[in-house]
């Protein structure tokens, strides 16, 4: 539940805007990444959905300001409900890793990644009457993200040298 | 934390949250099963409408048209550069329709009455081992570490700034990551005192 509300804190940062694209580059959805690298995929799952489910019902917690059920059923709606499942894939692998190291949190992270364009990217799809048109949009994306699971996966990987046998699959802890 | 939320006794505001949710729903369903630019645009006038009638304030309504309009602008120039102004045109009036609807929702209904619609719609759950009473309180301790997340976020970053490492991810994330999941600890450990239990 903690978690849910440092997904929140994450959305305070402002998104960076890369050129004049107009689309920011947020650093919210770093956090189901994280969620699911150091809860595992239960507890990860589980304070993405509930902050998913304090955004629907209205409260700001949305990077920008956004809340409600808009940016669900909007074009990018699919992302958001994505970050479940991305926390839940990594959670998984992370998991069933003997000890977590770089690697297995990289590769944890990017399928985490994929299985959120999995979701989102047939909405978009869905949304715009056109899969082949949504996969291309989302491309515009895929830079920024693979860039943030670069970065989650080591700040992940440092918080299993800092808090060694207390996170993911060792320990019972409260999420 | 105050929400979007605008008091009000119109009509819109005095339906119960659990059934205009669903409406909202079966517009946005709607939306999708149109086909027709003109269909679709009835439906966002008559969305347009509902915000006259609820008397959203101006400074809101402007709020909320920038925010969907830069989304409809980017969106409306991929479409048509990547299927042609009528598909983009349609994909847009969905768009509109669907958002404005969504949020005349979140802007006529009290947080309060949402989170009661949702207790009442989890109780057929309880033999499933859902317990709706707990709704409320994990809104309320999410809300409350929401804040106090903010204040350890920010003493981290002093404490980066202090040691001349303000432009080092690594440096603000794992101490603020370490001191959200011992929050986390200590609040799960007051709970378990509290008799609440894991989860």
């Amino acid at each position: 539940m903690v978690f849910a509300a440092f997904i929140a804190v994450l959305g305070i940062f402002p998104g960076v805007y890369v050129g004049t694209s107009g689309i920011p580059i947020v650093l919210q959805n770093a956090g189901p990444l994280l969620a699911g690298s150091l809860l595992g995929a239960r507890r990860g799952a589980m304070s993405v959905a509930l902050f998913l489910a304090l955004t629907a019902l209205g409260l700001p917690l949305l990077s920008g300001g956004r809340a409600g059920i808009g940016p669900f059923l909007g074009p990018s709606g699919g992302f958001l409900l994505g970050w479940i499942l991305s926390a839940l894939v990594a959670g998984l692998i992370v998991a069933r890793a003997k000890r977590p190291g770089l690697p297995v949190l990289l590769a944890a992270n990017a399928a985490g990644l994929a299985a959120d364009y999995l979701i989102g990217v047939p909405w978009l799809g869905f949304y715009t009457g056109d899969l082949p048109a949504a996969a291309v949009q989302s491309l515009t994306f895929l830079p920024g993200d693979v860039a943030k699971v670069v970065v989650v996966s080591l700040i992940a990987a440092l918080l299993y040298r800092a808090l060694p046998g207390q996170l993911a699959g060792s320990a019972k802890r409260s999420a | 934390m105050t929400g979007w939320y605008e008091p009000g006794t119109s009509p819109l505001h005095r339906i119960p949250a659990g059934w205009k949710f669903l409406a909202v729903l079966a517009l946005a369903a709607l939306v999708f099963a149109l086909r027709s630019p003109v269909w679709l645009g009835g439906v966002c006038a008559a969305v347009l409408l509902g915000y006259a009638v609820a008397r959203v304030t101006p400074r809101r309504c402007l709020q909320l048209a920038r925010m969907l309009g830069m989304l409809v602008l980017l969106v409306f120039a991929m479409q048509w550069w990547l299927l042609g102004a009528g598909q983009a045109l349609v994909v847009c009036l969905r768009i509109v329709a669907a958002l404005a609807a969504a949020n005349l929702f979140t802007v006529t209904t009290r947080v309060e009455d949402l989170v009661f619609a949702v207790e009442r719609g989890l109780r057929p759950f309880t033999r499933l081992g859902v317990r709706p009473d707990r709704v409320g309180l994990l809104i309320g301790l999410t809300l409350q570490a929401v804040a106090a997340l903010s204040m350890i976020s920010a003493e981290v970053r002093e404490a980066a700034k202090a040691r001349g490492a303000e432009r080092s991810i690594p440096a603000f994330a794992v101490p603020f990551l370490v001191r959200t999941l011992r929050h986390a600890d200590e609040l799960g450990e007051a709970l378990a005192a509290r008799g609440e239990g894991d989860g």
